[in-house]
C-alpha cells in the first residue's frame, strides 16, 4: 500500500512534465493540423535557458528563496516565447500555403537546427546544477518503508495545476481564445470573418512555447542534469502522450502525459525496469486500435 | 623477366633479412612502444614514450640485456585500429621483437594478431577490454587491471563489509556496465552473499525514481552500479530525495567531478574502484625522482609502460634468451618481477594476478583513495 502509494507520487509528478509538453504539441495539430516536431528541442532549450538563469542568479548572490525561482521560470518562459516565435516565423510560416508534408519536414529541419545550435554554443557534456530544493515530507510510514513526498515534486504538481488552469481560461474565456478556436474550427472562415489568423498562430506558438519552458525549468530542478539531447525522448513520450489523450485535445493531453507517466512507474515498480517503454508504448498502440482519435480525441468530420 | 624476379627475390631476402641482422647475436636490440603519439589521445601516447625512454635509459645504464644495448622505437598508431595494424606490420619487419603497446583496446587487440604471428612479444600498459588477452594469443600481456577483475574487487569488498546488508546490483546494460556487474554478482555469490536485487535500467533517461522506491521497497543498503556517472548520480540523488540512505558503490567511470555536481551532499561516502596511483608506492620512489628531476610528472600510464619493459628485460635476462616465446613462457611461469609498479606475476593468459584495483571514496566533493 505504502509502496504504492510513493510509486503513485512518482507517476504523476513524471506524468505532469510529459503533460505539459504534451499541451505544446496538441495546441499546434489543433490550430495548423502539423506535428511540431521542434517542440522537444523547444523545450531543451528552455532548461538550458532556465540554468543560465540560475548561474547568472547565483553569480549575482540573488538564487535565494522561492521569488528567485519564481524568476528563473519567468525568464525562461520569456525567452523559450520568443524562441517559439522565432520558430514559427521562420520555418512554417513560409510554408503556409505548401503541400502538406512542407512544414513537417521543416519542422524535422528545425528539430536538428536546434540541436546542434546548443550542441556547438553549449557543448556536448552533460551540465549539472546542484539539488535547490531539497528535502520533503513524510507522508506515511509503513514498517520501514517512508512513504516521501518531496518539496520539488509538490512544487512540480502545483505549478503545472496553476499554470494549466491559467491557459485553460485563456483557451476559453478570453477575445485571444476565441479566435484560436475559431481558427482550429475554420481558419478561411476565421480571416473572413476579421481574425488576423497569422497572429493568432503565433501567439499559439508563443503559448506552446513558454508551457514548454514551465516544463523545462521544472526538468531542470527536479533532475539537475541537462544535454543537448533530452529534447528528443521527452519530446517523443510528450508526442506519445498527446496521440493518447486525443491529439488536438488539451484536457486530453494532460490525461495522456498522467498516463504515460503512470504506465512507466507502475510497469518498473512492479515488472521490468528495462521493459517499461515496451509496456508504455503497447498501450498506447492497443489504444489507438479500439479508439483512434485516443482518449478524448474528437470524431473529425468531414467538411463538405 | 627472370633477372627481375632474381632482383625481386634478392630484394626480399635483404629486408627479411635485416630482421635477423639485428637481432643477432651482437648489437644493439630493438625494442619498441607503440600508441597514439598523434591525434587526440596523444598525451596518453606522450606518456608512453616517457615512460619508456626512460626505462631504456635505465636498463642501458645498468649495462642493458644480456650485456648488449636496447634501441627504443616509437610507433603511432593515432588510437586508429587500421594504422594500429601497419604500424605492427611495420616495426615487425625491422626487427623488433618486443612491443610495449597499444594504449586503446581496439588498437591492441588486432595488432595483437599481426604480433603474434610475426613473433613479436605484446605487453600493453593501459588497454583494459579482456578481449586483448582472453583472444590474444602466446604473446599478449598487459600491466593494466582488466575491466572485470574491478567486478571482482568490489564484489569481494561488498561481501566483506556489508554483511548482513541486503545488496541490489544494477546496469545499464553496456559491454561496460553489464560486464562490470556481472563479475561484482559473481565475486559477492561466490563469497556467500547473495544480491536481493539485479536489475537494468534504460541509460540516457533522468528519471528513475520508480526503480529507487523499488530498491527503497526492498529495502536495500547497498547498491552496485555498473554503468556511468550521469546514471548513477541520478539514482543516488533521487534516492535522497526519496529519504533513502544508501552506499553506492560504482567503477572507475564514476571517477569524475560532474559526479558530484549532479549528486550535491547525496555523494558523500560513494565508493568507487579505480587504479592506485603508482607514483606513491614505495618501489616506484627512486624512479618517480628521475623522472621529476627531468621535469616529467610519471602520471597516468608512464610507470606502466616503465614496468612493461622491465618485465620483459627481467624475464630475457632470466631465459637468457631473445626468443619471444621463451620469454612469453617464463613471463607466465616464472615471476614474480620486480617492477616500478611493485611485484607483479602473469597467469596463463597473460593477465596481472594481483589486480591493482583500490577504492577511492567521495568526500565533502572531492574523491581520494581509501
Amino acid at each position: 500500500m505504502a509502496y504504492a502509494l510513493q510509486q503513485l507520487i512518482n507517476g504523476i509528478s513524471l506524468g505532469m512534465i510529459y503533460g505539459l509538453i504534451a499541451v505544446g504539441y496538441t495546441m499546434v495539430y489543433g490550430i495548423i493540423g502539423m506535428i511540431n516536431f521542434a517542440h522537444g528541442d523547444i523545450f531543451m532549450i528552455s532548461a538550458f535557458i532556465a540554468l543560465i538563469a540560475v548561474i547568472l542568479l547565483s553569480l549575482g548572490g540573488l538564487m535565494d528563496g522561492p521569488a528567485a525561482i519564481l524568476l528563473v521560470l519567468v525568464i525562461s518562459m520569456a525567452i523559450t516565447a520568443l524562441y517559439g516565435w522565432t520558430l514559427e516565423r521562420v520555418a512554417y510560416r513560409p510554408l503556409r500555403g505548401s503541400f502538406r508534408l512542407a512544414p513537417l519536414i521543416s519542422a524535422i529541419g528545425m528539430s536538428i537546427v536546434l540541436q546542434n545550435y546548443v550542441q556547438v554554443s553549449q557543448g556536448a557534456r552533460v551540465k549539472p546544477l546542484e539539488p535547490l530544493v531539497p528535502g520533503g515530507i513524510e507522508v506515511m510510514r509503513d514498517g520501514a518503508f517512508v512513504v516521501q513526498f518531496s518539496y520539488i515534486q509538490m512544487l512540480i504538481i502545483a505549478v503545472t495545476l496553476v499554470v494549466l488552469a491559467v491557459f485553460t481560461i485563456l483557451v476559453t474565456r478570453t477575445p485571444l481564445g476565441r479566435a484560436m478556436r475559431a481558427c482550429e474550427q475554420d481558419r478561411r472562415m476565421a480571416a473572413l470573418l476579421g481574425i488576423d489568423t497569422d497572429r493568432t498562430i503565433s501567439l499559439t506558438f508563443v503559448i506552446g512555447a513558454s508551457l514548454a519552458a514551465v516544463a523545462g525549468t521544472m526538468y531542470l530542478l527536479r533532475y539537475g542534469v541537462i544535454d543537448f539531447y533530452i529534447g528528443f525522448l521527452a519530446g517523443v513520450k510528450a508526442f506519445t502522450a498527446a496521440v493518447l489523450g486525443g491529439i488536438g485535445s488539451l484536457p486530453g493531453a494532460v490525461l495522456g502525459g498522467l498516463l504515460i507517466g503512470l504506465i512507466e512507474t507502475f510497469w518498473s515498480a512492479y515488472f521490468s525496469v528495462q521493459y517499461k517503454d515496451v509496456a508504455a508504448f503497447s498501450i498506447l498502440a492497443i489504444t489507438l486500435i479500439f479508439l483512434p482519435t485516443g482518449l478524448l480525441g474528437r470524431q473529425e468530420v468531414e467538411k463538405v | 623477366m627472370l633477372s627481375r624476379r632474381l632482383m625481386l627475390g634478392a630484394v626480399l631476402a635483404v629486408t627479411t633479412s635485416t630482421g635477423a641482422w639485428a637481432q643477432g647475436n651482437t648489437g644493439p636490440i630493438r625494442i619498441a612502444t607503440a600508441g597514439p603519439m598523434t591525434g587526440q589521445y596523444a598525451a596518453f601516447g606522450s606518456q608512453m614514450r616517457a615512460g619508456a625512454e626512460q626505462a631504456v635509459a635505465d636498463i642501458n645504464a645498468r649495462g642493458g640485456v644480456m650485456g648488449r644495448q636496447l634501441v627504443l622505437e616509437i610507433g603511432d598508431d593515432a588510437c586508429d585500429p587500421r594504422q594500429a595494424v601497419s604500424v605492427a606490420n611495420q616495426l615487425s619487419s625491422r626487427g623488433v621483437r618486443f612491443v610495449a603497446g597499444h594504449f586503446c583496446s581496439g588498437s591492441s587487440i588486432p595488432a595483437s594478431k599481426v604480433y603474434a604471428e610475426e613473433g613479436v612479444l605484446q605487453i600493453s600498459p593501459a588497454s583494459t577490454n579482456p578481449r586483448f588477452t582472453d583472444e590474444g594469443g602466446w604473446n599478449t600481456f598487459r600491466t593494466c587491471g582488466r575491466d572485470d577483475q574491478q567486478g571482482q574487487v568490489a564484489g569481494r569488498y561488498i561481501a566483506d563489509n556489508f554483511k548482513g546488508k541486503k545488496v541490489a546490483i544494477l546496469h545499464d546494460n553496456s559491454a561496460y556496465g553489464k560486464g562490470l556487474a556481472d563479475e561484482t554478482k559473481k565475486a559477492l555469490n561466490a563469497a556467500g552473499t547473495q544480491e536481493t536485487l539485479y536489475a537494468a535500467y534504460t541509460p540516457g533517461e533522468r528519471d528513475y525514481n520508480a526503480l529507487v522506491s523499488r530498491l527503497k521497497g526492498a529495502a536495500i543498503d547497498v547498491v552496485y552500479v555498473g554503468g556511468y556517472h550521469t546514471e548513477a548520480g541520478l539514482i543516488l540523488r533521487q534516492a535522497k530525495e526519496q529519504g533513502m540512505n544508501l552506499t553506492l558503490i560504482g567503477g572507475d567511470a564514476l571517477v569524475t567531478n560532474e559526479f558530484w555536481q549532479i549528486t550535491g551532499a547525496a555523494g558523500e561516502g560513494t565508493l568507487m574502484t579505480f587504479s592506485s596511483d603508482p607514483r606513491k608506492r614505495a618501489s616506484a620512489a627512486e624512479v618517480v625522482q628521475r623522472f621529476r628531476a627531468k621535469n616529467i610528472d610519471p602520471e597516468g600510464y608512464v610507470l606502466y609502460t616503465y614496468a612493461a619493459i622491465q618485465i620483459w628485460a627481467q624475464a630475457a635476462a632470466k631465459v637468457n634468451s631473445l626468443d619471444p616465446k621463451r620469454i612469453a613462457e617464463a613471463m607466465k611461469t616464472q615471476g614474480p618481477w620486480q617492477t616500478v609498479l611493485g611485484e607483479i606475476s602473469f597467469d596463463r593468459k597473460g593477465d596481472v594476478t594481483v589486480p591493482d584495483y583500490v577504492f577511492y571514496v567521495w568526500k565533502n566533493g572531492a574523491y581520494s583513495e581509501m
